[in-house]
């Protein structure tokens, strides 16, 4: 946590989600209890993070409108709008 | 005491396990690494009739075409029947294209430039045209060589397909001239006729028995692009610069463009041709070229991510066939080897026709021009 920022709040499908400054969406989702955002396309089984450091592709989500963002690489904002497939 | 040993479990060393257990015989592969570890596992699962001159691998190709659908029927692994087409940057391209379509008498649809988009609706603008081949088809190469082995072992019996991973063979077993076994890290084991079915290492598995067979690396990069949710690209696409390239006997660096969606949702980019032995340093030049090459096909792909890229070393021989039957040299010894970039393609041929030889019938195709001593001794490639 940066020295002086604030925790701040995002929205996930609508719903607020506390974020420490300086983390990643995916750490403020795994944080929040969220495991999973999107399924796979054939077998429909979820997915979240998984190497966690921006190899995988696992964690794809979109915010602020712009689909296949890496979760565990984007540092959330305030104010950002995650939607969840 | 198996029948057969089979050394390599690529997808050539699969199928020949696979009809050869089929025919009846008692079959034990072995690899010193896993499953598909060598050069399927590098590969993109091309399974073509379109980049073949016409001769004897073209009717390898469209024999091997019709068994990969028998396989496929069976399930387990990706097969996509979903045709490729050959694009020509200019009419003189073109022209050559639709020449080498009509020799090679296989089924075919020239296509005009303004229709191409009819078949690849992202295909940059300018194009003259080519030919769509609907024969030719894509596999999970990994997972057909793995489900090879299971079903063979599933439809005919535990003890007529064994596989033996990790286990490396160290050299051979001799009855009088003919060969009896192999050595191996395990120990040895006898049987009655050994297969070579290891790719771009078949060279030094005949030397290990004493014969020459020149099959030396051809690296080949492959880019992967993050999954797509919608399907980009329909069919396996490539430039016509890609079939002269395939039959090049030139040691420099080539590439062109060949381009192809998966069922999983990456995009494959391709292909590349260096012979620089089995160094696996990546090259940030080969790999920038497949890049352009592929977004100046395909200008979509400018907003999409390579995710990650791999190389492989394919198998090939100086005349670009496989070498595929006994062993005049060396009684007991059979080669399935050799095949350059055409491997996942032609192996379940190769191994039907491969096992015919092994029973001792007689075979669909005239195996000649695969035959191992072809090479002048001292010839490499």
């Amino acid at each position: 946590m940066k020295v002086g920022a604030r925790p701040f709040e995002i929205t996930v499908d609508g719903r607020p989600v506390p974020v420490l400054p300086g983390q990643t969406l995916g750490a403020a989702l795994h944080a929040a209890g969220i495991r999973s955002w999107r399924t796979t396309r054939f077998g429909g089984r979820p997915r979240g993070l998984f190497c966690g450091i921006g190899v995988c592709f696992d964690c794809l989500i979109t915010v602020n409108g712009r689909a296949e963002q890496r979760a565990c690489l984007v540092e959330a904002a305030p104010g950002d709008e995650v939607t969840t497939s | 005491m198996p029948d057969v040993i089979v050394i390599g479990a690529g997808v050539v060393g699969a199928a020949c396990a696979y009809y050869a257990a089929r025919a009846g015989l008692d079959v034990t592969v072995l690899d010193r690494g896993p499953v598909a570890g060598g050069t399927t596992g590098a590969g993109e699962g091309n399974v073509l009739v379109s980049d073949k001159e016409p001769g004897p691998e073209l009717e390898l190709a469209l024999l091997s075409n019709r068994l990969w659908r028998e396989l496929a029927a069976h399930g387990g692994f990706e097969f996509e029947a979903k045709g490729g087409l050959v694009v020509a940057e200019t009419g003189e391209v073109r022209e050559r294209l639709v020449e080498l379509a009509a020799a090679q008498g296989v089924e075919h649809a020239v296509v005009g430039g303004p229709e191409l988009r009819d078949y690849e609706p992202h295909l940059a603008d300018g194009l003259a045209g080519g030919v769509f081949y609907p024969q030719d088809a894509q596999v999970q190469p990994m997972l057909a060589a793995a489900h090879l082995i299971r079903h063979g072992r599933e439809s005919f019996g535990r003890s007529a397909l064994e596989l033996r991973t990790g286990v490396t063979v160290t050299g051979f077993l001799r009855d009088g001239d003919r060969l009896s076994g192999v050595r191996t890290d395990a120990g040895d084991i006898l049987a009655g006729a050994v297969v070579n079915a290891a790719g771009t290492w078949g060279g030094e598995i005949a030397a290990m028995a004493g014969v020459h067979l020149p099959v030396l690396p051809r690296r080949g990069f492959i880019l992967v692009t993050e999954p797509l949710r919608r399907p980009l690209i329909r069919h396996k696409v490539y430039t016509a610069a890609y079939v002269t390239n395939v039959a090049s006997d030139s040691a420099g660096l080539e590439t062109s463009a060949v381009v192809e969606g998966t069922p999983a949702g990456p995009v494959l980019i391709g292909a590349s041709r260096e012979r620089v032995g089995f160094d696996r340093t990546p090259s940030i030049p080969v790999l920038g070229r497949l890049a352009a090459q592929a977004t100046a096909l395909f200008p979509v792909l400018r907003e999409v991510r390579v995710i990650r890229t791999y190389c492989g070393f394919r198998p090939y021989c100086p005349d670009h066939l496989p070498v595929i039957g006994e062993d005049p040299r060396l009684p007991g010894l059979y080669h399935a080897c050799g095949h350059e970039g055409a491997g996942i393609g032609l192996a379940p041929a190769t191994g039907h026709l491969l096992a015919q030889r092994l029973g001792g019938e007689r075979t669909d195709l005239d195996l000649k021009p695969f035959r191992p001593d072809r090479f002048p001794e001292g010839e490499t490639a």
